[in-house]
């Protein structure tokens, strides 16, 4: 187990090393990341954990990559899926053109499940998807739509619930253990690696998501997100978050209106 | 004797729930210390857990959100489908990650983040369940200087998880519901 100094040091060392910065990442989970990572690999030592960071470099993007949490579900909690089928998209709809940014998209599931929601409003043809996420190879896997078919019993119940009405199978062909989701849902996808702690805004978008990444973050680094979605937000543009997130504590958050209970706000100046 | 203790957290599973709603009404108010409660349950958008527990006793109870500050005299309860974590002893911290146990909320995950924090002020209780977490919390909390209580394992509705953690944590005190509030009312 990581102390809390040595959790100081290891941040130290990887941005003096490599630039990057989990000064504001919240304590507690990167905390948790680390441990799993340190126990995962079997080191019992923190110098040796160390010293391999600092002179491997495939070895720091191993962490990089196994310290971003990577969970996620398709049509994860159905309720928000049936607000964005009932209530959001149909404002988008008369929209020449619907831009949509997955903000952490990790592989992919909420993207394909968006797609499978445009297209059933008869607007994927006019829709572009961007996915991003700071790791690269979780968006090898979101680019292939290839995912677990043991998984495939739960994303059909949750997209019944969140008011589905197709057939859930005929969105993919099945292979063994894995499926392969229909390529005609990939074609308005745009995947691209993009980190949210230190890139900039690169488009102009009507509906942003980004669900259960923002808990990583401190309040700090909360607000320059929130600030990096204002700028990358259209004017009446809507933002999505996960359910326990809120951008109360976070500066800017008074440019937006919540959606009731649901966690979408709009951008109303 | 009085113990300092800023945070009592109680974890629980199968069976809780009664032992939860038995207790929190019978301790005095104003309380000193603030209140989290872990128990399983299932991955779900909406609060029922919260609106009956707050039904149930006239302790201030806040729902959870990422970054919700944590203050003394108020009831927590983790949410479905998070880890709930500290970030120091005034912010909560949610965490999406991997299942413990089979179970996210997890109690091992916010015992041992717990017990980081507010080390030896801290009082870890574990309830009625049918599996094993919670028992490495207990160890966490133990090791940190905080105390550790069990619920009497033949008292409890389902005894596996009270009575792995007896045999594995080796627990400061096991006690059935009376115990534990009589220590929470008169020891801290």
């Amino acid at each position: 187990m990581i102390e809390e100094l040595e959790l100081e040091t290891l941040i130290n060392e990887v941005y003096e090393h490599y630039g990057f910065d989990f000064g504001n990442y919240s304590k507690a989970s990167l905390k948790r990341r680390v441990d799993r990572l340190y126990q995962m690999d079997g080191f019992s030592h923190f110098h040796e954990f160390l010293h391999r960071i600092q002179t491997d470099e495939k070895y720091y993007k191993r962490m990089i990559e196994e310290i971003t949490v990577n969970v996620t579900e398709m049509f994860r909690d159905p309720v928000f899926y049936s607000v964005l089928r009932n209530e959001i998209i149909p404002f988008l709809a008369p929209k020449p053109f619907i831009r949509i940014w997955h903000a952490g998209c990790s592989t992919g599931e909420e993207v394909f499940s968006m797609a499978i929601l445009l297209k059933e409003l008869g607007l994927l043809h006019k829709s572009l998807l961007y996915a991003t996420d700071i790791n690269a190879s979780v968006l090898e896997t979101a680019k292939k739509g290839i995912f677990p078919l043991r998984m495939m019993k739960q994303y059909s119940e949750n997209y019944l619930a969140s008011g589905g009405t197709e057939d859930f199978s005929s969105y993919y062909s099945a292979n063994f253990n894995i499926v392969k989701f229909n390529p005609e849902l990939s074609e308005k996808m745009v995947f691209s690696q993009h980190n949210l702690v230190s890139d900039t805004s690169f488009n102009e978008f009507d509906l942003i998501l980004c669900r259960n990444v923002l808990i990583y973050f401190n309040n700090d680094l909360q607000s320059r997100a929130i600030k990096l979605f204002d700028d990358s937000l259209s004017v009446l543009g809507f933002l999505a978050l996960g359910s326990k997130e809120t951008i109360k504590y976070t500066q800017g958050d008074s440019k937006f209106v919540q959606l009731r209970k649901e966690k979408i706000w709009r951008k109303i100046q | 004797m009085r113990i300092r203790c800023e945070l009592v957290i109680f974890g629980g599973s199968a069976g809780s729930l009664q032992v939860l709603i038995n207790i929190l009404p019978q301790i005095k108010l104003p309380i000193p210390f603030a209140i989290v409660i872990v128990v399983h349950r299932k991955n779900s958008y909406d609060t029922v857990l919260e609106d009956l527990i707050a039904l149930k006793t006239l302790i201030p109870m806040e729902y959870v959100e990422d970054k919700s500050k944590l203050q003394p005299g108020v009831l927590y309860i983790a949410p479905s489908d998070y880890h709930m974590l500290f970030e120091d002893k005034n912010n909560i911290a949610l965490d999406g990650s991997e299942k413990v146990n089979y179970s996210r909320p997890s109690i091992d995950v916010s015992f041992e983040s717990a017990a980081f924090v507010f080390r030896e002020q801290l009082v870890g209780i574990l309830l009625s369940g049918a599996n094993a977490d919670g028992t490495f919390g207990l160890q966490m909390i133990q090791e940190k200087g905080g105390i550790t209580i069990v619920q009497k394992p033949e008292t409890a509705e389902v005894s596996y998880m009270p009575q792995f953690a007896v045999l594995n944590a080796n627990p400061d005190f096991i006690f059935n519901e009376e115990e534990i509030v009589t220590f929470l009312n008169s020891n801290i």
